[in-house]
């Protein structure tokens, strides 16, 4: 999950601002922390070759370098972040090599549900996707509010219900990557985890294929079933029923997961969690 | 009758919070036991409790924030080692239970810790710096104090009666919603912060009334010192941003308790407003936190370099500069929600821009030590790590203030690593070195050095040692907030964080030392002059600690530096001997006003987290009884009468006469 091991252009393109803006921030903060230890030991008291100067303490030479330095340093870095903000926007397209790929991401309690619309299946805790093709992200949330980061992948994002975001990645890499949560989202929270198969253009056909032979069904009832607050340990792959799932998520058709069950009261009683009104 | 309140609210099978609240139980009884038994009980009253006094207020705030430390502290040790443990396990906290703490370990570290250090330090300063005898409201500084007092103990009471929230430090919903959120827990966290809410917005009021109204002769604003000036660019955030706070709040509750849907899911809710609003308070609240520390590392480099501070208009104006564009930045907190790339870049530019104030500050610390005499006594030594420290803050701050860059680090460790390498480095430096400044000016003798400066190595280390592996936990992809985890290779640096904060918690072992063993040895420590360090500022022209009315007579103010330029002149002309002018000082009343106030809002707090309307009714009208029997006062002030001033004074004259000779001969 290292950061500095990219997978894919957006990332990449992430890492190189990131030590870019490291890199030009230590130009002065080096010398300013070599420069506070310097006068700090060299006007110590004991010291007596250092000049006292007991009233100097304004010099508008000095004045005019003090407000210029950090300012030019950080015209350089919002020209950075201005620029890098526009090309690496997440909802920008990006282009790749073969047909791009839609996906369509719920965030649950606490597990995450893959959607591909267009190849008609689903999947929970597992993605996969072909090398080279822009993949096309909507996401959205089932329950809470929660984030969705391949960290080999770049641009997290969060997901919040009744609202779609867009990303667009691109995974350049065959292999397996990990993705997860990252926005705190109750007590299955470190669970929500989920693995990235990157598998080659031809064989992502037969994946798909053979995922679509599963006689596990994803309609309305089998989502309401998955929007139950638990932890998924091992993946799972659905055949998609209703195309129209996701926006019937989005649009609040399908009502938000719900929360913890209050009628177990023995486990939520000490919390006062039983309704008295 | 008692509303969701039954005994199974006691979580008696569950250990760890059991034991810990009934260690707390003990010493809490222990000290009331012994504090009726030898008979302090009528002293504390008197003199504390009921205190409308600056400075004993400024003491108590700032004792609460040490006691609250211990606290917030315990929680971190309590996360760091489950942390370790629990790869690929469960560790030993349940999820139930590590949500809780790292959310109180926040929210307490923020709100009873940061808070209450720096406003106690405000408190006790800025009228002796202004050369006057009180805040301007000296009872409603009471009621602020008690009223933070009281937020600290509902959150405490949430260890042992229910829980706490499980949201995080700042609630977000729709997690914190009562769909998600049933229990108790998130309604302790927003009782607590709306009472002690109040104390805080009456304080900063207080703070700037008694800034801009109340200075000595002569005090005009640019000769005020640094700090005067840092708490009014402070107490100004406070009273803009603390509001917002509150509303916030408000409509979390109206959603709680009255089916509201400001900020559910369902009915229109918009959960992203909460995150707006939260965070146009919760961005100048960082501020509101670290420009009391620039004052105070403003004062501690410049007596400790013997010099005045370095360009000192241009920190005026980064002072007020940071004040004013800190209301600018808050979406720099969520850049990953998706907004269009012109929101995140005007946002995260507007973030770099604070840089350019701090910067300066940074440079002109770094210049007042340029032909100084650097002394390295404890609050000098803050002074140089926070300087060190902060600047790398800033720097992965403004690294998480470039969108592309933040697309990858928030939420991560990394992001964790940044914030409290500004606010250990930052706020929490300045306020130990606060604390090691003027505690002699509070109490008339000096800290331990030795035991200071071990504490300080202990805490810089120990900081490193924690923190610095949090920034590589995420590049490795790390996120917070997690009660285990199953990749290997953040193992080794959770092991080291943990060892990190072993190092802390010994060096806060040496703190604890430090105050029992200057107290000890009081008598050896004593500060006889007054002016322990050399100071600048008028603070030092008085007794340590100084009498109840601060000043005699009310210094005259010629120029920045006051108390400095006084002794200068002094040193040519000798100490004036002719006779001074005493007259009468009205002081104002002791009043058990605020304590009774908060006395009131505790059961009222306690009842609307547990839907006991009856105990609501009660605490309220309590509280506003309290509030009508103050107005309805005669007597608020009584008379000290000149023969008695002049009788302190000329003893604290006399002490300082004396040993000037002494250091001449």
């Amino acid at each position: 999950m290292n950061i500095f091991d990219p997978q894919g252009p957006i990332a990449a393109a992430q890492k190189t601002i990131l030590i870019d803006s490291v890199g030009i921030m230590l130009a002065i903060v080096l010398p300013t922390i070599a420069a506070i230890f310097a006068f700090a030991f060299w006007f110590r008291e004991s010291n007596p070759r250092a000049t006292y100067q007991p009233h100097w303490a304004y010099s508008g030479r000095l004045e005019l370098v003090v407000w210029s330095i950090p300012t030019l340093t950080i015209i350089l870095l919002g020209g950075v972040a201005w620029i890098g903000s526009h090309q690496l926007d997440p909802a920008r397209p990006i282009d790749g090599t073969g047909a791009p790929v839609r996906i369509q991401v719920v965030s649950l309690d606490w597990k995450w549900l893959f959607i591909y619309p267009d190849q008609g299946i689903a999947t929970v805790n597992t993605l996969t996707v072909p090398v080279g093709s822009p993949l096309d992200l909507e996401l959205t949330s089932g329950s809470v509010m929660n984030a969705f980061f391949i960290p080999q992948l770049g641009s997290m994002i969060y997901t919040m219900n009744g609202m779609v975001t867009r990303l667009k990645l691109r995974a350049d890499n065959q292999g397996t990557l990990q993705g997860l949560s990252s926005h705190f989202s109750g007590d299955g929270f470190p669970d929500m985890k989920f693995d990235v198969q990157v598998v080659p253009q031809l064989q992502f056909p037969d994946w798909v294929a053979r995922t679509a032979q599963t006689d596990r069904v994803l309609n309305a009832e089998s989502y309401g079933k998955l929007a139950q607050q638990s932890v998924e340990t091992v993946t799972s792959t659905y055949r998609l029923e209703d195309p129209r799932l996701f926006h019937a998520i989005v649009t609040q058709e399908i009502p938000p997961g719900p929360g913890p069950k209050l009628t177990s009261e023995s486990a939520q009683s000490h919390i006062g969690g039983q309704d008295v009104r | 009758m008692f509303g969701k309140l039954n005994w199974s609210a006691i979580p008696i099978d569950q250990p760890i919070p059991m034991i810990a609240s009934g260690v707390v139980a003990l010493v809490i009884l222990g000290v009331l036991a012994w504090v009726v038994l030898a008979g302090h009980l009528p002293y504390l009253w008197r003199e504390w409790i009921t205190s409308v006094d600056h400075k004993r207020i400024g003491v108590m705030y700032t004792l609460l924030a040490m006691v609250m430390l211990l606290r917030g502290f315990s929680d971190a040790l309590m996360m760091r080692s489950q942390q370790a443990v629990a790869f690929q396990s469960q560790g030993y906290l349940p999820p139930e239970h590590y949500n809780q703490i790292f959310s109180a370990h926040g929210t307490i570290m923020i709100f009873f810790v940061a808070m209450p250090f720096v406003i106690g330090l405000m408190n006790l300063v800025v009228p002796l710096q202004l050369g006057v005898r009180d805040v301007a409201f000296p009872t409603l500084n009471s009621v602020g104090f008690w009223l933070t007092a009281t937020g600290a103990l509902l959150v405490n009471i949430s260890l042992v009666v229910g829980e706490f929230a499980r949201t995080g430090w700042l609630p977000y919903p729709p997690l914190s919603g009562l769909t998600y959120s049933p229990g108790v827990g998130v309604d302790y966290y927003l009782w607590a912060l709306q009472i002690s809410g109040v104390g805080t917005l009456v304080a900063g009021i207080n703070l700037v009334t008694t800034v801009l109204k109340l200075r000595t002769r002569g005090m005009t604003y640019l000769r005020m010192p640094m700090f005067c000036w840092t708490t009014l660019a402070s107490s100004l955030l406070i009273v803009a941003a603390f509001p917002i706070l509150t509303a916030t709040l408000a409509m979390l509750i109206l959603d709680r308790y009255f089916g509201f849907h400001f900020f559910t899911n369902e009915a229109g809710g918009n959960v992203m407003m909460f995150m707006n609003l939260i965070w146009a308070w919760g961005h100048p609240e960082v501020y509101i936190l670290v420009l009391p520390a620039f004052g105070i590392f403003s004062e501690v480099v410049s007596t400790f370099s013997g010099k005045p501070l370095f360009g000192y208009r241009s920190m005026v104006l980064a002072t007020m500069a940071i004040c004013v564009i800190s209301f600018m930045v808050w979406l720099h907190h969520f850049f990953t929600m998706g907004a269009g790339p012109y929101v995140n870049a005007i946002f995260g530019i507007a973030s770099m821009i604070i840089a350019v104030p701090t910067g300066v500050k940074i440079y002109n610390w770094l210049f007042t030590m340029y032909g100084g005499r650097v002394r390295f006594d404890t609050p000098m030594l803050w002074a140089i790590g926070f300087m060190v420290t902060f600047i790398l803050g800033g720097l992965t701050g403004v690294l998480v203030a470039v969108p592309p860059a933040d697309f990858l680090l928030h939420n991560s460790l990394f992001l964790v690593a940044h914030f409290h390498n500004v606010i250990i480095g930052g706020v929490l430096f300045g306020a130990f070195a606060g604390y090691a400044y003027w505690f002699p000016k509070a109490f008339g003798f000096r800290l331990h050095e030795g035991l200071g400066k071990a504490a300080f190595w202990c805490w810089l280390i120990g900081f490193y040692v924690a923190f610095m592996p949090l920034y590589a936990l995420g590049f490795l992809g790390m996120t917070r907030r997690m009660q285990h985890y199953d990749v290997p290779e953040w193992r080794p640096w959770l092991l080291i964080a943990g060892v990190g904060a072993v190092i802390i918690l010994i060096g806060i072992i040496f703190q604890i030392m430090q105050l029992t063993v200057s107290i000890h040895r009081r008598e050896e420590l004593r500060d006889r002059t007054g002016d322990p360090w050399d100071g600048r500022s008028l603070e030092w022209a008085t007794a340590s600690p100084p009498p109840v009315f601060n000043f005699a007579i009310p210094p005259d103010v010629t120029g920045e530096d006051a108390y400095w330029s006084l002794k200068a002149h002094a040193k040519q002309q000798g100490l004036e001997k002719r006779e001074l002018d005493y007259k009468d000082i009205e002081m104002p009343r002791n009043s058990p006003t605020g304590f009774v106030c908060a006395f009131f809002a505790t059961i009222m707090g306690f009842a609307l987290i547990w839907h006991i309307w009856w105990m609501v009714a009660a605490g309220v009208i309590g509280a506003f009884a309290t509030f009508v029997a103050f107005a309805w006062r005669d007597h608020d002030e009584y008379v000290i009468a000149a023969k008695e001033v002049a009788r302190i004074d000329r003893a604290n004259i006399e002490e300082r006469r004396a040993l000037t000779s002494l250091a001449g001969a």
